[in-house]
């Protein structure tokens, strides 16, 4: 290989089995969407790990800043009532 | 038999039938299913099952050649895929033509010399340049995926349950040639001169494939007549390369025989270095 692939990144989403939803498998380089669908199916699903494929360009996946992880992520801290566990079961209901 | 049944049995024969490649989630057709639980084929299924899986193993050793060589890492992944698919195909056409003779997938891989390798002449063309490998694996799954199609249907269980397996398979290599032909037929000035130059140096070995030997004859309903194939073949052929925006070469054609153990000059070398482990080391296993 004389020079660097300059083939776009994708980002490759397996889903398991029917029912589950995708999940990040891992990324990998090709020409377009159909050869990344293929090449997907070669590099993450060699050992039946799965029954459906998602590509994405990289390039359109847009993340959250990893800087403003505070201002994103802590919010829910010290909100407990958030949680179904904060409350008291009522007596006499049954079946909770 | 049922999987447990036939590991216990797997198990008296030690490592003569030890592989990786045992564990096999689902309930696909193995080989050693085949050694183990497969009736003996008649000695004219056997010489059939063995063309088959001569073509299968001399195209699985030429592919297993890229591996580490490919253009990019996915396609290095693709091909190793590609050529353990047919090696796997190979080795269940093998074990089974080997109970004819009391042979086993060994026996016949590393044990017979150029003269008894039925392949055709196309399978044992060298891999070229990317192009030219593309090409082959055009050619060569268009014309498997033909075959097994047709072979689901035949009256010998042991083939029609090998093709089944190998029939899925077969499918994705035919859409990854056809892909890679279209996109290399339509990329630059020069990968479409690639394809071309590709189409001219393999033709010349289509006709062998259509010709039907004396092995076809007498196995009707359970082997597949090349010569039935040939029309659907070359429709569809056509149909990608128009699509590629490549022409069908006018070339002529080689006089190859490779059926009747007649083979171009490239088996040889290809053989020696596929059998130099397994006769320099006579019954190592690992």
């Amino acid at each position: 290989m004389s020079q660097q692939s300059n083939w776009p990144l994708w980002e490759v989403f397996v889903r398991s089995s029917r029912g589950l939803s995708h999940v990040h498998a891992g990324s990998l380089h090709a020409p377009d969407h159909e050869m990344a669908v293929r090449n997907a199916r070669d590099l993450y699903t060699r050992r039946n790990e799965g029954v459906s494929l998602w590509v994405v360009k990289s390039t359109d996946i847009i993340s959250s800043d990893p800087d403003e992880k505070d201002s994103f992520f802590e919010s829910p801290q010290g909100k407990d009532y958030r949680h179904a566990t904060y409350y008291k079961a009522s007596e006499g209901v049954k079946h909770l | 038999m049922k999987h447990d049944e036939l590991d216990a049995a797997l198990d008296s024969f030690g490592d003569a039938l030890a592989s990786a490649t045992r564990v096999t989630p689902g309930n696909a057709l193995r080989p050693e299913d085949i050694a183990v639980d497969g009736v003996a084929p008649s000695e004219e299924v056997a010489q059939y099952a063995l063309t088959l899986g001569d073509d299968a193993l001399i195209l699985a050793q030429r592919l297993a050649h890229w591996i580490s060589r490919a253009p990019e890492l996915e396609e290095d992944v693709a091909l190793g895929n590609i050529a353990l698919d047919i090696l796997g195909h190979a080795r269940s056409f093998l074990t089974y033509a080997g109970l004819a003779w009391g042979k086993t997938e060994d026996d016949l891989a590393y044990w017979r010399e150029e003269e008894e390798f039925t392949s055709l002449w196309i399978v044992e063309q060298p891999n070229g340049h990317f192009g030219v490998t593309i090409i082959r694996q055009l050619i060569v799954s268009v014309f498997q995926h033909l075959i097994y199609q047709q072979l689901t249907t035949s009256q010998d269980e042991t083939l029609a349950a090998i093709a089944a397996k190998a029939v899925k398979e077969v499918d994705y290599h035919r859409d990854h040639a056809i892909q890679w032909t279209i996109r290399l037929g339509q990329g630059t000035e020069e990968s479409a001169e690639k394809m071309r130059h590709a189409l001219e140096i393999l033709w010349p070995y289509v006709d062998e494939m259509f010709r039907d030997e004396a092995v076809h004859q007498n196995l009707d309903s359970i082997a597949v007549r090349p010569s039935t194939l040939r029309e659907a073949w070359q429709e569809e052929i056509s149909a990608v390369l128009a699509q590629a925006g490549l022409q069908i070469p006018a070339t002529g054609q080689a006089m190859a025989f490779g059926r009747r153990g007649e083979h171009s000059e490239h088996l040889g070398y290809l053989l020696a270095e596929m059998q130099v482990l397994a006769r320099k080391h006579p019954g190592a296993s690992w």
